[in-house]
């Protein structure tokens, strides 16, 4: 119990510190490692991934870009078997604890894209947040398969769930 | 006729547990055969779950030209249901096998991607053609009419469903199984999106030679 509140107390103080560089940009909420992928021919969808943290905590409740007609949260969850798109209200951000969405759960999805994300390119985004409101960042669009923001590929998707004992 | 009364009234209750018990039966009976084929390098053909997955089917590809289940033979083929404007999952698999074919070497020639649409109404040949070649992967994109994709839904026990968009439009709700058949068109072995390049790329390697 102890070790872990010193762990807490811990991560807090490394949190207040980063928490304290993005302070300079008048949010409380540490944004980095905003991507997407660049879009397949014809793809008129695409998705945009993020860290986030709040040092005290908060609800990432929208977002939009000049870069498509619509931006929204949306989860990938396996129910039985197949993969299923919903669109959520907000995503959390539990205090002190960085929240990673990454292919294959949380993203923000983009319909009505203005054109082709393509790589290397950059485009605005705005995120806001229930309490620190909205915060312009960039984001930085990857390979059409890129699995992470440097541009990594086939980690494979490590959704929670997806190991099916159908293996023959 | 009044005897049957109460026994009517029962059967609702009596037929879903039995219903249920049934269900559960055979999901242990198909895991245990699963879990029995599992490590078998040549995978199911020939065995008594090949014939579960596939059957004859008529569509048109991504140059607009006819592709049945003919086409399958004489190369193995991973075989992946989606839908181009899927922006996580699909692109993530098509990647993810285009990587592990690169990885098979000299087996890379033997091997072929389908990707057959869910969403025949958005997903047109030209779509999908400029979609496909979007990937580093030996791929062909596969649609049709929406009663020729439900049959080859049905033959490969895909589920898919629209789901609508408070914008008005939709996406797909679609299973997520990547079947792999072999070069006389007989399913063989699964992947799931979650397996990486590198299971994909040993199993392969053990089913080709």
């Amino acid at each position: 119990m102890r070790s872990r509140l010193a762990a807490l107390g811990a991560s807090l103080v490394l949190f207040a510190a980063a928490a304290g560089g993005a302070a300079a940009q008048g949010s409380d909420v540490e944004v980095k490692d905003v991507w997407a992928r660049a879009t397949p021919g014809g793809a008129q969808t695409a998705a945009i991934y993020v860290t986030m943290a709040s040092a005290a905590g908060d609800r990432l409740t929208g977002a939009s870009t000049p870069a498509a007609q619509t931006a929204e949260l949306h989860i990938m969850t396996l129910d039985n078997g197949a993969m299923k798109m919903r669109q959520v209200d907000g995503i959390d951000l539990p205090a002190g604890q960085a929240v990673t969405l990454k292919p294959g759960g949380y993203h923000i999805m983009l319909t009505g894209l203005a054109q082709p994300l393509k790589e290397g390119q950059n485009f605005p985004l705005t995120l806001t947040f229930a309490k620190a409101g909205a915060q312009q960042v960039t984001v930085n669009v990857q390979k059409v398969g890129a699995m992470g923001p440097g541009g990594e590929t086939g980690n494979g998707m490590s959704m929670p769930g997806m190991n099916m004992p159908m293996k023959p | 006729m009044a005897r049957s009364q109460p026994k009517a009234k029962a059967a609702p209750r009596f037929a879903l547990i039995a219903a249920a018990a049934a269900a559960i039966l055979v999901l242990v009976a198909a895991g245990l055969i699963v879990v029995a084929y599992r490590d078998q390098a040549k995978g199911v053909a020939g065995g008594p779950l090949a014939s579960l997955i596939g059957g004859k089917f008529s569509l048109i590809d991504d140059n607009g030209k006819p592709f049945t289940e003919a086409d399958l033979k004489g190369k193995w083929h991973l075989v992946f249901f989606g839908y181009t404007h899927c922006p996580d999952v699909c692109p993530t698999a098509l990647n993810d096998l285009s990587l592990a074919l690169d990885k098979l070497g000299a087996k890379k020639s033997k091997v072929g991607i389908v990707f057959v649409s869910v969403d025949p109404d958005r997903d047109t040949p030209a779509v999908l053609k400029s979609y496909v070649e979007s990937f580093d992967g030996p791929i062909v994109g596969l649609t049709g009419t929406p009663a020729a994709v439900a049959q080859i839904a049905q033959d490969y026990k895909v589920y898919y469903a629209k789901h609508p968009r408070a914008d008005g439009g939709y996406d797909m709700d679609h299973s997520a199984l990547i079947y792999v058949m072999d070069p006389e068109g007989r399913f063989t072995a699964t992947f799931t999106p979650d397996d990486s390049e590198d299971t994909i790329v040993s199993r392969m390697a053990k089913l080709i030679s």
